[in-house]
């Protein structure tokens, strides 16, 4: 029973991680929140839905739908939202956060319109599959969503520390101006950037629909409040900090609903903060330093 | 090499550049000196392509470069090593290093890097170390070699002996000589007037925006305008 629950937490809390991932590589860039990226995160599962139940084609056709939709919707958000308020002369540093809750207003009632507001089932045959390892159930859909969890993880561990692209993306994230005079086309690292966070929220999304079997709508807010949770837990701009914290989310989450009270499911979240900014306000992975906070 | 003709900068409504003029030939070192608040960096900057001038022109080897971003000057051969260094903290000594030749496509990279460690040793010791937990001296060397692993033809430093120990400012201008013996061109910013003269073939003075003087740097040395203000009286 409870390595049952260790393995649902897990299962949730890698999808957690991968939009933790999402939202800190462009915080670690640009320095603000993107609240539009929860959304961009529900688009992906309905696109997930749209593919597998409704046109009733095969999931890895889902998946490349939704990163699809995603890095388009990621690229107008960066030239419609965010590059215009980029390096004005009197634009407050608040405005591009603003922005970004601005479209993710937009996409929550698009989505509203155009899907209803009620829950869809995400339906494939995939998810009925389970093994019986000695008295453990497990899915093979949670199998699926770790594997691709953590290659994800590693992939992009490899891509910022060893490519040239992603050292670019680094120096960026560091100064915006040492970078561009080393070379770097700091525009096209940025719109990469947040293409790029948001074809893994598309991704997080469908691996949701898949593991809860239900989307709708609103969960992209509450998704976005914890992922935003998720990276000042493990430290603001840090990958190691968004996959430990969204791990560790998960986990928590998980054992309150198994061997608690399940009505306290999304305080774990905030009440996890609150501890862990107490004993370490700079975040579990953070660096205790002000050049680390932009 | 370089022709900066009249460049008129402003931050917000500041002017902060006057009809600033000068000229960089090739394999020269030319000096930029003057006080604090002098236009010197936002001069470098706007060369370098950090700020836009609003009228004026920047020519470089008869191509007009003005408005060109930094990582489009820099393919064209101009790097700026900024004031205050501009180290990447969190990237290792290594890594600032592969960042210097970020534009860099050719299978050389790798030789000259290990090229330019054998040159500062201490690079190659602390090659893993973050670039954030070395000390002054040796973030400015790491600077100086970064910026030259773009192999620049035309190097803009803006002071480079800023807060450094006396014994330190003098290997630092013993790069530049062996900067300029290597053929690459350099303008230098500096608040130390007297040592870059020495290094320096030719030398402007600003004030307030605008160059004031500008001459053969051995001229510059005893002009008495120049002694005075910069050089201090006992020093000549």
């Amino acid at each position: 029973m409870l390595l049952e629950q260790i393995i649902n937490g897990i299962t949730l809390g890698s999808i957690y991680a991968i939009v933790a991932l999402g939202f800190t590589l462009v915080f670690g860039v640009l320095g603000i929140i993107n609240m539009a990226h929860g959304e961009i995160f529900m688009i992906g599962a309905f696109i997930g839905v749209l593919i597998t139940s409704v046109l009733g084609l095969p999931l890895w056709i889902a998946f490349i739908a939704a990163i699809g939709v995603t890095v388009i919707l990621g690229y107008m958000l960066e030239r419609i939202a965010l590059r215009p308020l980029r390096g004005k002369q009197g634009v407050s540093h608040l405005a591009p956060l603003i922005s970004t809750i601005g479209v993710s207003i937009l996409l929550e009632n698009l989505s509203h319109h155009i899907f209803g507001a009620g829950n869809h089932p995400f339906r494939h045959s995939f998810a009925q599959i389970q093994f019986q390892i000695g008295s453990i159930t497990v899915y093979l859909v949670q199998i699926l969503i770790f594997v691709i969890s953590i290659t994800l993880m590693v992939v992009l561990s490899y891509w910022l520390s060893k490519t040239k692209a992603g050292k670019a993306l680094r120096a960026t994230a560091e100064n915006l101006e040492t970078a561009s005079l080393l070379g770097v086309n700091t525009k096209r690292t940025i719109t990469t950037t947040v293409i790029l966070a948001s074809a893994l929220g598309g991704i997080a999304g469908i691996l949701v629909g898949m593991a809860f079997n239900s989307v709708n709508p609103q969960m992209g807010l509450s998704m976005g409040l914890k992922g935003l949770a998720i990276i000042i837990l493990g430290g603001m701009g840090n990958v190691k900090g968004a996959m430990a914290g969204g791990l560790l989310l998960g986990l928590a989450e998980t054992m309150i609903v198994a061997y608690g009270d399940s009505g306290y499911r999304d305080a774990v979240a905030f009440i996890t903060i609150i501890f862990i900014l107490l004993l370490r306000p700079q975040g579990i992975f953070g660096k205790n330093t002000a050049e680390a906070g932009r | 090499m370089l022709k900066v003709t009249d460049i008129e900068t402003f931050y917000g409504k500041i002017q902060a550049l006057k009809r600033v003029s000068l000229e960089v030939e090739q394999g020269q070192v030319v000096t930029l000196l003057g006080a604090n608040g002098a236009g010197k960096t936002t001069t470098m900057k706007t060369i370098s392509g950090l700020l836009k001038p609003k009228h004026g022109t920047v020519e470089f080897l008869g191509e007009n470069i003005t408005g060109l971003r930094p990582d489009q000057l820099l393919r064209k051969g101009i790097a700026l090593v900024p004031e205050g260094r501009a180290i990447l903290s969190s990237m290792t000594v290594m890594e600032n290093l592969e960042m210097g030749a970020y534009h860099r496509n050719d299978k050389e990279i790798k030789r000259d890097i290990e090229e330019v460690m054998s040159q500062f040793p201490i690079l190659k010791e602390r090659k893993e170390q973050l670039g954030g937990t070395l000390s002054g001296g040796q973030q400015q060397m790491l600077a100086i070699a970064r910026a030259l692993l773009s192999k620049p033809k035309l190097l803009l430093l803006d002071e480079p002996s800023m807060g450094l120990a006396p014994l330190i400012v003098a290997d630092i201008f013993k790069m530049i000589r062996e900067i300029k013996e290597n053929g690459t061109t350099v303008l230098l910013v500096e608040q130390n007037a007297k040592q870059a003269l020495k290094v320096a073939d030719y030398g402007y003075v600003m004030e307030t925006g605008k160059v004031i003087i500008n001459g053969e740097a051995k001229s510059l040395l005893e002009d008495s305008r120049v002694v005075e203000a910069y050089l201090g009286k006992k020093s000549s």
